[in-house]
């Protein structure tokens, strides 16, 4: 008997495929520090947001930091799908959950290491939240549910494209979604149109949430909804990940 | 289990309108390498999807190690490997990594006996040297080495290799032919797929030949190449005046007057040979090129379904 479950036999190939290509490690993790430097640096001064822009924006570039770390797993998992090695697991009985949750939490992971080091970055930059250690669990617990419902949605979307190739190019929206949420501009600053899309849009829940929690003035309405759009997120991408995934057998 | 490792009746499978196979029947001897002859599009892949469990027949009945395909899949999974057409290897990890982890997704092996079986393997198939190295590195040879490598971690006693030796150079070729050798010798079934006759002709106990769906022979090569009128010699003359004055020495010849060449049957044996040449003498005439034709895959379906491989296939659809 092999003692490894296979769900962790195939997490560690996930790990080690990251660890092995320096784009995804850029887009992940680096990316997301680069973008708080330009608009801690470049941009903040010129927003005027109430608060010190980093405490304003650190929350929000949590977000992105996850929907960077996507497309990559979007690739991964379409890559897996086609070319040719799904098969051979499949003849050895490896089951499909054990490939998807290895890619799901390789995905949050990912996520993690991203924030860890965003937030370490964001710390030197003079980013002071006010949170107590509860409050602190709160936004990890969030951004843990966000990265694992955005992971499902994202193997969902890498499991329904046709080719790595488009499977990278159906993460980008996901990418650009928090631009257009309260991230790093508040909401009302915005144009008509754009200022609903941004009010009502799940990001901007989310980063609402954790703003509230990070400044230790939670709404707990905030922080329901963003639970309530993480569930729903996970739950559509897991029913489409295993959907899609029968299709595809 | 009995002597039959895999039993296929009746089998037929549609992709939407197009019928892909269209009701075969074959049984392959536990033991023995099997191989399913055809062209490009002749359904070769589909029938290993089927019997290797990857997807469903709509019809007849498929038994693989004594365990239906459908009902039993998990049981059939466990007796069979399967390399496919395009290496499924990791590209990121290494070659030892690869195979690391067909051992660690094997529930019946454990860790200590798979770093044996690694070892083994990749001594076996020598990758040695190469095994710290990411896959993505090796050449089409290595990567197809290693793809069968990985298949034989769990030791399985039916192999399906789907075209193996499709794209390799001539002595890689040869390489995994005498791998094949090696695997029946140790006691595994092979069920081989080829666009190649000669490699069935090489490898197999039995051949059959599969075509727009159809199984149209199904025998050993001497019995399948008996059927084949397809061996000749080939004389190519410098003038029309020359090829006027042989054609007529020989029965059965047909003449090419653009190519300026005649085709004669003949065994391809020096007897034969001889005597046909010796004629070439007595008349005084001399070819300017000289070659003997054995029948290659084109041979076999023209003489066996009257069409060549490069037909296409609106037919299948009927």
């Amino acid at each position: 008997m092999s003692s490894k479950p296979q769900s962790m036999v195939m997490l560690g190939r996930n790990v080690k495929h990251i660890t092995r290509n320096p784009t995804t490690v850029f887009n992940a993790v680096l990316m997301p520090i680069v973008i708080l430097l330009m608009f801690v640096y470049m941009f903040g001064d010129a927003f005027d947001v109430g608060v010190d822009y980093i405490d304003y924006a650190t929350p929000g570039l949590m977000l992105l930091a996850v929907c960077y770390g996507l497309s990559s797993t979007a690739i991964s998992v379409s890559s897996d799908f086609t070319k040719g090695i799904i098969n051979r697991f499949k003849v050895m009985d490896v089951t499909r959950a054990s490939v998807l949750t290895g890619h799901v939490v390789a995905s949050l992971l990912t996520n993690l290491i991203a924030i860890a080091a965003l937030i370490g970055v964001a710390f030197l930059l003079g980013f002071r939240p006010s949170a107590s250690f509860a409050e602190w669990l709160g936004v990890v617990g969030i951004v843990l549910l966000l990265g694992f419902a955005a992971g499902w949605f994202t193997v969902a979307m890498g499991l329904a494209s046709k080719s790595p190739e488009t499977a990278g190019i159906a993460a980008v929206p996901l990418v650009m979604l928090p631009f257009f949420s309260s991230a790093i501009v508040p909401a009302e600053t915005m144009g008509p149109g754009l200022r609903q899309f941004a009010e009502y849009q799940p990001f901007t829940a989310m980063i609402e949430a954790i703003r509230g929690l990070l400044e230790g003035a939670a709404e707990s309405s905030d922080v329901i909804t963003a639970i309530a759009w993480c569930l729903g997120i996970a739950l559509v991408g897991f029913l489409w990940a295993g959907s899609t995934f029968k299709k595809r057998a | 289990m009995t002597n039959t490792a895999i039993a296929v009746s009746g089998l037929r499978k549609a992709f939407g309108d197009k019928v892909v196979l269209d009701g075969i029947d074959f049984d392959v001897s536990a033991g023995t390498i099997f191989s399913l002859l055809g062209p490009n599009g002749a359904g070769k892949t589909t029938t290993v999807n089927v019997l290797s469990t990857l997807i469903k027949a709509d019809g007849g009945t498929v038994r693989v190690a004594g365990h239906d395909v459908e009902s039993e899949a998990k049981a059939v999974r466990a007796a069979i490997g399967v390399t496919g057409q395009f290496a499924a290897v990791d590209e990121l990890l290494t070659g030892q990594e690869n195979l690391q982890l067909m051992v660690d997704l094997n529930r019946r092996i454990s860790s200590r006996d798979g770093a044996k079986i690694i070892a083994d393997l990749l001594e076996r198939f020598e990758l040695t040297e190469a095994a710290k190295k990411p896959a993505s590195t090796y050449s089409g040879g290595m990567r197809r080495k290693l793809d069968l490598a990985m298949t034989l971690v769990g030791n399985p006693r039916i192999i399906f290799l789907d075209e193996p030796t499709t794209g390799l150079d001539p002595r890689s070729r040869r390489t995994m032919w005498s791998i094949i050798r090696e695997l029946v010798a140790d006691g595994a079934t092979i069920f081989l797929t080829t666009q190649y006759l000669e490699e069935a002709d090489q490898l197999a106990d039995r051949v059959a030949v599969l075509d727009q769906g159809h199984l149209v022979a199904d025998g050993t090569p001497d019995q399948l190449k008996r059927e084949i009128p397809g061996t000749h010699v080939r004389f190519r003359f410098a003038t029309v005046t020359e090829l006027d004055t042989a054609a007529p020495l020989f029965a059965d010849a047909t003449r090419d007057d653009e190519a300026l060449t005649l085709r004669v049957p003949s065994d391809g044996g020096t007897r034969s040979v001889r005597a046909l040449l010796d004629r070439l003498d007595e008349y005084a005439l001399s070819a300017d090129e000289f070659s003997v034709h054995t029948p290659d895959l084109d041979d076999v379906f023209l003489a066996l379904t009257g069409h060549t491989t490069t037909t296409d296939t609106t037919e299948a659809g009927k």
